[in-house]
């Protein structure tokens, strides 16, 4: 199968390679995404006192532990871009493959951090604060595990030097998602 | 690019990394700590706000522009993602009075009010027996 690419792959008419534009795109629209749902999240908080006692019970250590882990991801994933710049795909696809450990390491933390909670009986019908902590960590977790496995894609494309520019798509996305995390981490942690 | 490479080499990220871990330690210690630094003007609340969420959006600037590279990209991107904050702001402008607020001239939010008091109702309840519990234990 011969794998000719599109035209639109190739030219650039914005001085910018089409599929990083495309990346950026995809980072617009999650803003909007993420943005409607943590700003109806403050508008509630801040009209509803009785949700800073909802919102005590959540455990920010692990919510800082998983900061940790996704900056230290995000460093690999900028690592991983540099050695793919260098035109080392092998370093580039190692440091893809921590960035995605990263990455499994956060969801099983946010899977032991939900099942106390809901075993707590802190469920996503408990109350108004409780459907937005699961709804906006939820998507956020969905789109960490959207990103390993195209990761593992890239990586393994990396690893045998094809596509290398894709290791930095990748990682623009990643970033998005650390910072994404930023914001919902004093939001849902530490604000009480 | 050499330039590129010299003004980005792979200590530069480290150093940026270390950084934001410093930034992280700050904004989960400052709300801790918050009550026993007020001093003057300065609010436990405010010293909350500050590093909670003033170190998040120090914190966004730096992954952004530094590993996402938005410090180096064509302006074009950082003006459409901007364009998206200005739409989420707007969003927030014009839904949050009828959210947070819950009475106004000609109307008033009956099921939210009934909500807020069954709830703190039943929060002060629930502290009452945990103080009921406390005493028990010591008799």
């Amino acid at each position: 199968m011969s794998m000719t690419k599109p035209i639109a792959t190739t030219r650039s008419a914005t001085g910018i390679p089409t599929g990083k534009l495309a990346v950026w795109w995809v980072v617009g629209s999650e803003i909007v995404i993420f943005g409607g749902l943590l700003a109806a999240y403050i508008m509630h908080r801040l009209g509803h006192p009785e949700w800073a006692e909802y919102a005590s019970h959540t455990n920010p250590w692990f919510g800082g532990f998983n900061t940790f882990v996704l900056l230290t991801s995000s460093l690999f994933a900028v690592l991983a871009h540099y050695a793919a710049e260098h035109g080392d795909g092998k370093r580039a696809a190692k440091w893809l493959m921590g960035t995605a450990a990263g990455g499994l390491i956060f969801i099983c933390i946010k899977a032991v951090e939900w099942s106390i909670e809901i075993s707590h009986g802190y469920t996503i019908t408990a109350n108004g604060f409780w459907s937005f902590y699961y709804t906006a960590a939820g998507i956020h977790a969905l789109h960490v595990i959207a990103g390993c496995i195209i990761m593992l894609i890239i990586a393994n494309d990396a690893r045998k030097g094809k596509e290398l520019h894709r290791v930095e798509l990748i990682g623009i996305y990643w970033h998005f998602v650390d910072i994404v995390w930023i914001f919902l981490f004093p939001l849902l942690y530490i604000a009480k | 690019m050499a330039e590129h490479s010299e003004e980005h080499g792979q200590a530069y990220y480290v150093k940026i990394w270390g950084i934001l871990l410093v930034l992280l330690i700050v904004s989960i210690l400052g709300p801790v700590l918050a009550p026993h630094l007020e001093f003057g003007f300065l609010k436990a609340w405010m010293i909350t706000l500050i590093t909670a969420f003033g170190i998040a959006v120090v914190k966004a600037y730096l992954v952004a522009a530094n590993f996402m590279h938005l410090n180096i990209e064509k302006r074009y991107i950082s003006y459409m993602l901007g364009t998206m904050v200005v739409l989420m702001l707007l969003f927030f402008a014009g839904v949050a009075p009828d959210v947070m607020k819950h009475e106004g001239e000609n109307w008033e939010n009956v099921a939210a009010e009934a909500e807020i008091e069954r709830a703190l109702a039943a929060q002060a309840d629930e502290s009452h027996d945990e103080h009921d519990g406390e005493h028990d234990a010591e008799h």
